[in-house]
């Protein structure tokens, strides 16, 4: 085996995290970047600041702040407390959490470019044709946006694949539950376990470079189709 | 199906202020300069734009008042618009049955069959939109709407994106649709020759505001709006075909006043067909002539005159009931002393068959 069983976790761990999470935030980025492309409200610029901080925020101090609403004692954990949870910090869900604040950027911008380009006639004429909005939105605007989606898609999954910084100050470093292969190819690079921090490196490239093909085919293949 | 309705919209700079009832039957014409707030009422009375002060009833179904604002999805419009709006993921197939298979009352499978002998899409059918001319994809947008069996048919300039000659192509083909259709036409165009030939109302709109309406042979002709005081002014005759002379070439068309013989295509035994004649191709004389190679005379009252310049006067003919516009010069004005009540003849160069 040239992948030992503690990194096959950690491998498995993090493919699991990417895509509860990129399936989460297309269940609230959709919504989001939907408002975004339609709403006509004057301050919208501030959530949209919001949404991309993590770009360009350190992923130390996301998940420092990350940590602090999770705990016991922060907004989020303090919630879930009195809900009788079991605190987030240091859990599989926190990390799902963390992920979805981290990686929002990368699912609400390409979702809200591709609704703003298919403006708003396609909608009326829907409207004419009797669909109802729901109707509208799921048979016109997601067939429409379908580019948008499979990059939203991708770019969250990769995106989450990455993190390092946001999982080290929330997760902790447990194996078998929070223990990502990022973190584990920091410690065997500690450990001086340069063979197997090659292996695992070597698959999490090989794994976000399928993924970026992906992406690239998929929206070529539109571009192509429609002339 | 009549169609009452009152709009005040406000908009940066624009306002729309109408109240009005649009005829139960037939092509109404919304005619007006750019930015006389044609598409606004049409949007208004398809749901699109949004009118807190606003009222209208089609037929006996209130669709807005100050309490009832019905969504676009729930009125019975057909809407056409200015640039084709085919849904690109969906075939033509596709296109025309997404009305079809969300509206309660669609159109019978012979209806539709009927909208798309008419409209000559039927070898389209499996076709994208992109492999589809400006025209073609017109055509589909209108067999798209006349899917849904609507209460009436909104049209905002289908024309206005196409070339002259995929204008000349689908004319024919919305003329065969208006005539088949027994609901409401409402037509925005600013296009006169397109008015002229499909639409048998008008409602003229200008900044906004309701100028004149009612049917298009009066407001063509009437003085004391533009459209008669233009150079290119015209008088439209609804006439009947009674006759057809093989040797000349010429119809025999019978209208309340008189006949005129027009040079033609032969024509089936009593169609309606609607003429139309230049002002300035129009001249008068006091007594008739003869040995002229003028054809078409016939005795008329001088109604109406007015002065457009030095030279020129407009003269507004009547011969029993139909009007028919004069563009003369003031000095044969004055030295035929001419003067309304007058019974005079007018000679008229030339007509046009415009259907």
């Amino acid at each position: 085996m040239i992948l030992s069983e503690q990194d096959l976790t950690a491998l498995w761990v993090t493919i699991k995290l990417a895509s509860v999470s990129t399936l989460v935030l297309l269940i609230i980025g959709t919504p989001i970047a939907w408002w975004l492309s339609r709403s006509q409200w004057r301050f919208k610029f501030i959530i949209e600041a919001i949404i991309a901080l993590p770009l360009i925020l350190p992923p130390t101090v996301l998940g420092f702040y990350l940590l602090i609403s999770l705990g016991p004692n922060g907004p989020i954990g303090g919630l879930v407390n009195l809900l009788g949870g079991a605190p987030l910090a240091f859990t599989f869900t926190g990390l799902v959490i963390g992920s979805v604040f981290y990686s929002m950027p990368f699912v609400v911008q390409p979702l809200q470019n591709a609704f703003t380009s298919i403006g708003s006639r396609p909608l009326e004429v829907a409207a004419t044709l009797r669909a109802s909005p729901l109707d509208r939105f799921f048979t016109i605007v997601v067939p429409m946006a379908k580019p948008g989606f499979i990059t939203a898609s991708v770019l969250g999954f990769a995106h989450t694949l990455g993190e390092f910084g946001v999982v080290l100050m929330i997760g902790g470093n447990i194996p078998g539950s929070t223990q990502v292969a990022s973190i584990a190819i920091y410690d065997h690079v500690e450990a001086l376990e340069y063979g197997q921090a090659h292996w695992l490196a070597g698959s999490l490239l090989l794994l976000s470079f399928l993924l970026l093909v992906v992406v690239y085919g998929a929206n070529r293949r539109y571009t192509v189709a429609q002339p | 199906m009549s169609i009452a309705l009152r709009f005040n919209i406000q908009r940066d700079a624009f306002t729309l202020n109408i109240d009005t009832v649009i005829p139960e039957n037939g092509v109404t014409a919304i005619f007006g300069p750019s930015g006389s707030g044609k598409t606004t009422l049409l949007r208004a009375i398809a749901g699109l734009e949004y009118t807190e002060d606003g009222y209208l009833k089609v037929g006996d179904i209130l669709w807005q008042d100050n309490k009832t604002f019905l969504p676009t999805h729930q009125r019975k419009v057909g809407y056409v618009f200015q640039e084709p709006s085919l849904f690109s993921h969906l075939t033509v197939a596709a296109n025309i049955n997404y009305g079809l298979k969300r509206s309660k009352s669609p159109t019978s499978q012979d209806g539709l069959q009927q909208a798309l002998d008419l409209l000559g899409i039927e070898h389209l059918l499996e076709r994208m939109p992109w492999q589809l001319s400006g025209g073609e994809q017109q055509r589909v947008a209108i067999a798209r709407a006349l899917a849904t069996n609507p209460s009436m048919l909104l049209l905002d300039e289908p024309l206005a994106a196409l070339g002259d000659e995929q204008k000349a192509a689908i004319l024919p083909y919305l003329e065969s649709v208006y005539k088949t259709l027994d609901i409401p036409v409402l037509y925005v165009s600013h296009s006169r020759n397109e008015v002229a030939r499909l639409a048998n109302h008008c409602l003229l709109l200008d900044t906004g505001e309701l100028k004149a309406c009612g049917p298009i042979s009066e407001l063509f002709t009437a003085l004391d709006l533009p459209l008669a005081r233009q150079a290119n002014a015209e008088s439209i005759i609804e006439a009947l075909m009674s006759s057809y002379d093989e040797k000349y070439g010429l119809a025999t068309l019978v209208f309340s006043g008189g006949q005129f013989s027009v040079a033609s295509k032969p024509l089936p035994l009593n169609a309606n067909v609607r003429l139309q004649v230049l002002a300035r191709d129009v001249s008068i004389t006091l007594k008739q002539q003869i040995n002229t190679s003028i054809l078409n005379i016939i005795p008329v009252t001088i109604d109406q005159m007015v002065k457009e310049n030095n030279a020129q006067m407009t003269v507004r003919l009547i011969a029993d009931g139909t009007v028919l516009l004069c563009k003369i010069s003031c000095k044969s004005v004055d030295d035929l002393q001419l003067k309304p009540g007058d019974k005079v003849f007018a000679q008229v160069k030339t007509a046009a068959i415009l259907i």
